[in-house]
Formats: structure tokens, sequence, C-alpha cells
């Protein structure tokens, strides 16, 4: 199985991804618990921005409401818990099941009767503020009010109940990222990530070439979905609480893609390097501000607007593929083809 | 020869204007057939029609005896109809072999598999050394060649090639020849071909159907056909003779 993944991936990526990887396990070891709280956002975004790359760097469906799968998940996991004291083990696939039906609602309404691009886009912001609303005024959820998972002291890491220390969400979130990445590198080999490359590229002739473009649009927005809605859980679990209005809040979903722009939509490192470029830049900023002495409010979201502009202006392709060829590591799709890594 | 490819009485109109006509032609299996006639004709639309692009407003469409009207283009294609677009569309930001795998994809079980097809394919159609470039990065009459590549890749019993040796040099149009006519000669594959380089056509043609206006003026072998007065008429003209 190992094999079969590093089959064709050039030994220069395999070294850095090795590299990358002992550096992030031995993290904890040294970071203080600010930065592990902040690599746990990092880690988070890099999670759910692959999520929604998949669907929209891979398949070409524009979703602006990704927030939905990230809210649901959460509420699935946590009412279960709250409520039954079903476990987040238990709870995920709850979770996942409900956000894959909902995702495939949405698909099927758009895909069905032809609502593409923008349109679709719009769909999905839709259905999102269709759940905050609704969210809001559900009493059983706590409503407006919120939504709380028990917080006691944490005197040792209960990963089954996923209470415990910030240090064991990182891990919890480092498993996932790379779970994720492995994920979308294997579905990015396999038939359907060929097909959804061609239905990005033009539907028409993929369609010509006896691809089911429904079906695949389709079971693009399921897996998306479904993963999205496990960074929801782990979002819960990790806050331990919940509002409607921000959890489901269009701003949510615009910050979730945020990494995958930056770095590079439809590649695989992108939505990664995107979430630590963001977050890291970010939380340096607020730091140098601090350390300053000016306290300014939304100074962060005044940031992402200004990287934004850059990437769009200066790099339109995102950050990852002019720095992917700068170290050396080519094009990520040409590294699918047998074989013969470098270029 | 039996038939392959069966069109039976197709009509389609677009808000009153009469694309097809009661169009009927038969391919055989094993042959190439050109589909001729002026700008305008219908020759596109035909396409469309058999390829489930555009849904007939009447008639059949078979293909070895089966049905196949009113199915999806992907339906088509898995039937065993390859086309090719006249207005190409590449996979832009796909490398030209990535482009001829996803083709390849619906004649094989496995991507390995696909990827051992695509590059017998390329090499046919000479784009080997291109393999690794994006197709965006192709010239146009590269990209034809790779429109061709990836309609062949999808193990077609019959291919439809829309125009695809327009703007192409002489002997880029005679190698284009050479490869179909091996094509047919040693896979047996059927040609369905709308062309207006007269060369290419007289050479590779078994048999030509014309259509003028929406509807079949004339069908035959070609020697017959480019001598009738009716196709000199509308298509032709008088150089022809």
């Amino acid at each position: 199985m190992i094999l079969l993944l590093t089959d064709g991936v050039p030994r220069r990526v395999l070294k850095l991804l090795a590299g990358l990887s002992l550096v992030l396990l031995a993290a904890p070891l040294a970071a203080s618990d600010y930065l592990i709280t902040v690599l746990i956002l990092v880690l988070y975004f890099a999670y759910v921005g692959q999520a929604w790359n998949l669907m929209m760097g891979f398949a070409g469906q524009l979703s602006l409401g990704h927030a939905l799968y990230v809210g649901l998940g959460a509420y699935a996991a946590a009412a279960l818990y709250v409520h039954f004291g079903v476990g987040p083990w238990l709870g995920l696939w709850v979770a996942m099941a409900s956000s894959a039906a909902v995702g495939a609602t949405i698909g099927f309404l758009a895909f069905r009767f032809g609502v593409g691009g923008v349109y679709f886009a719009i769909l999905t912001i839709a259905f999102a503020e269709f759940a905050r609303i609704g969210f809001d005024h559900w009493g059983w959820l706590g409503g407006s009010a919120g939504l709380f998972l028990p917080v006691a002291n944490y005197a040792r890491n209960d990963i089954l109940t996923l209470r415990g220390s910030p240090t064991m969400f990182y891990y919890v979130m480092l498993t996932m990222t790379a779970a994720a990445f492995v994920l979308c590198h294997a579905l990015l080999r396999s038939r359907i990530g060929y097909y959804w490359l061609a239905i990005r590229e033009s539907p028409d002739a993929a369609q010509a070439l006896g691809i089911d473009i429904f079906r695949c649009k389709m079971v693009a927005v399921i897996i998306s979905a479904a993963m999205t809605s496990l960074g929801g859980v782990l979002f819960a679990f990790y806050y331990n609480n919940l509002f409607p209005e921000q959890i489901f809040h269009i701003s949510r979903s615009i910050e979730l893609i945020l990494g995958p722009i930056i770095g590079g939509i439809g590649t695989l490192a992108g939505p990664i390097v995107g979430a630590f470029l963001l977050s890291t830049l970010a939380e340096g900023l607020s730091e140098i501000m601090r350390w300053v002495g000016i306290d300014l409010p939304g100074i962060k979201q005044v940031f992402y607007g200004f990287c934004l502009l850059g990437v769009v202006l200066f790099l339109p392709d995102g950050v990852w593929p002019p720095l992917g060829r700068w170290l050396g590591l080519g094009r990520e799709e040409g590294d699918r083809e047998s074989g013969e890594g470098e270029r | 020869m039996t038939a392959l490819l069966e069109v039976a009485h197709i009509s389609k109109s677009f808000s009153g204007l009469k694309a097809l006509e009661n169009v009927s032609f038969v391919v055989p299996e094993g042959s190439i057939i050109g589909l001729i006639g002026p700008n305008g004709a219908g020759k596109t639309t035909c396409f469309n029609v058999i390829a489930g692009v555009t849904q007939a407003d009447a008639g059949e469409v078979r293909l070895a005896g089966q049905r196949i009207d009113g199915w999806r283009p992907d339906q088509v294609c898995r039937a065993g109809i390859g086309r090719t677009f006249q207005l190409v569309k590449p996979f832009a930001g796909l490398s030209v072999m990535e482009n001829v795998v996803v083709g390849a994809l619906n004649a094989c079980a496995s991507v390995r598999a696909a990827k051992v097809r695509a590059g017998d394919i390329i090499e046919q159609l000479g784009l080997a050394e291109k393999r690794r470039d994006v197709a965006a990065s192709l010239t146009l009459p590269e990209r034809k060649r790779l429109e061709v590549a990836r309609a062949l890749a999808t193990g077609p019993r019959l291919l439809m090639l829309d125009e695809v040796m327009a703007g192409l040099r002489p002997t880029e149009t005679d190698h284009m020849v050479a490869l179909f006519r091996a094509l047919n000669a040693n896979m047996g594959l059927t040609i369905l071909l709308i062309e207006h380089v007269m060369r290419a056509v007289m050479a590779l043609s078994s048999g030509l159907i014309v259509l003028n206006h929406g509807q079949v003026i004339a069908a035959g072998p070609p020697a017959e056909v480019t001598r009738d007065p009716a196709v000199l008429e509308c298509y032709l003209g008088e150089e022809a003779l």
C-alpha cells in the first residue's frame, strides 16, 4: 500500500515530506503553549482547505458555503455527546454521514438541473445560510445561545472522548491533516482523480470521453463534505462551544478557502502551504503589533485582504507552484506520470 | 458489409430553423465515410445528434443495431463512438499524456493500463516529444492531433472526426490520412469524418454523404458523388471538374 502511494513520487519529495513530518511530530517538545494553539489552527485550516480543494481544485466545483459542513459536523458530534453521551469516535460517523447527505442533496439539485459556476456557489452559500438561521432557532441545540460541551480540568488526555490538552489535539489534527493529504494524493492518481481534472478543464470534452460527469461531481461533493465535517467534529471538541452565528457564518466559509487559494488551488501542497503562510504571518503580525503597543481590531482581516490581493496580482496560480519549482519539486500533476520524477 | 451506424429520418430544428430534415444514412462496418457539404449544412449538428450532445426532434440512431438516440454523450462513448470537436477542447491545464490517459481510462480497467495505452497512442499521433507539455502550450495542429489521440484512446468502434485536417499543412494532412488508413486497415476501425479538405476526403473515403440545408442531397462512392450536378452546384463548384 505504501509502495503504491509512493510509486512515481520523486525521491526528493519523499525526503522533504519525511523531514517535514519529523519536525511537525517533534514540534510540541519545543513549542510554547501559545505556539501549539497556533499550530492547531494552522493544521485545522490545512485540513479543511484540503477538503475544499478536492471539490474546487480537483473537480472544479466552487463552494462558498463549506462552513455548512464544518457546522453540521460540529453540531452532530457535540449534540450526541452532550445529550446522549455518545463519544466523538462514534459521533464522527453520524457527522460525516449527515454532511455527506446534505452535500449530496445540494449536489443533486445543482448538477441535475445544470446549475454551475457562480450559481452553484450561490446555492452553497444559501444552504449555509439556511443552516445558520435554522440552528439559531433550534432550541434543543441551544439555539442562538449556543451549545456547550462540558469543560473540566484535564488532568490527563482522554483520547476516547477527545478531552485533553492542546498537545493531544495537535497530534490528532496532525494525523488528520496527514491523512487528508495522503487520501487526496491517492485520489488524484486514481481513475476518479483523472476524471475530476478532466471535468474541471472541460466538462463537454470529459463527457465525450465517456465520463459520467454527474456521478463524478456527486462523488467529489460527498467526499469533500464528509471530510470537512470531520474537521467540524474536532472544532467542536477543541473549542467546546458552538454558536450558529459563528460556525455557519459566511466569513468562516471564506476564511476556510483562503489557504488553498493562496497556496495554490488544485495542488496537493497548496492548502497546507497556504494555511501555514496565512496563520503564521497573521499571528506574527498580531505579535508585532502587541509588542509595538498598537491595538487594532480587525488587523488580521486586513492582512488577509492584502495577502489575497498580492497573490491574485502576482501569483495567480498561488504560492506553491512557483515555490515548488524553486525547490525543484516540479509540477505535481507531472509527478503522477510513471517513474521519471524530475523533469 | 453490415451497418455499424444507422441514422434514420433524423430531424432537428433550432427555434424554427431546420438544421436537419429527415436525414438518413448508413455507415457500414469497417468503412471510412466522408460527410461533406457547405458551411451551415448541418454536418456538426448531425455529429452532435449521433454523439448525444443534441437531442433530435425525430428519428432514430442505431449503433450495431442498438438504439442510442436519447443517450447521454458519455453513454454513447461507452457504447463505442469516439468523437472529436471541431473547436478543439483540450484539457488545457493537463499534460498531453494526462489528456490521453483520461480517454484511455474508458478502455482500460486500471490507471496503469491506461497510461500504457495512452503512451502508444501518443506515439502513433506523433506527440511523443510533447507528452509532458501542458496542452495549453500546443499549436493548433498539435491540438487537433491531441483531440484525435484522446478520442482514439477511448477504444471506439466508430471514430467521428470533425474537421481534424483543417489548418494542417499538406504533409501533416498526408500523415493523418496515412494514420487513419492504417487504423482502418489494421484494426478495422470505422470512421465517419466531416472534412473540407477534399484532398484528404478523396484519399480516405470509401463513400461520401453530402448534406445541404439539412438534407442529404447525394450519397454513394466518391467518384460518383463528386460528379453529381447538385453537389457541384452547391458545394464543390465548377473547379472540381
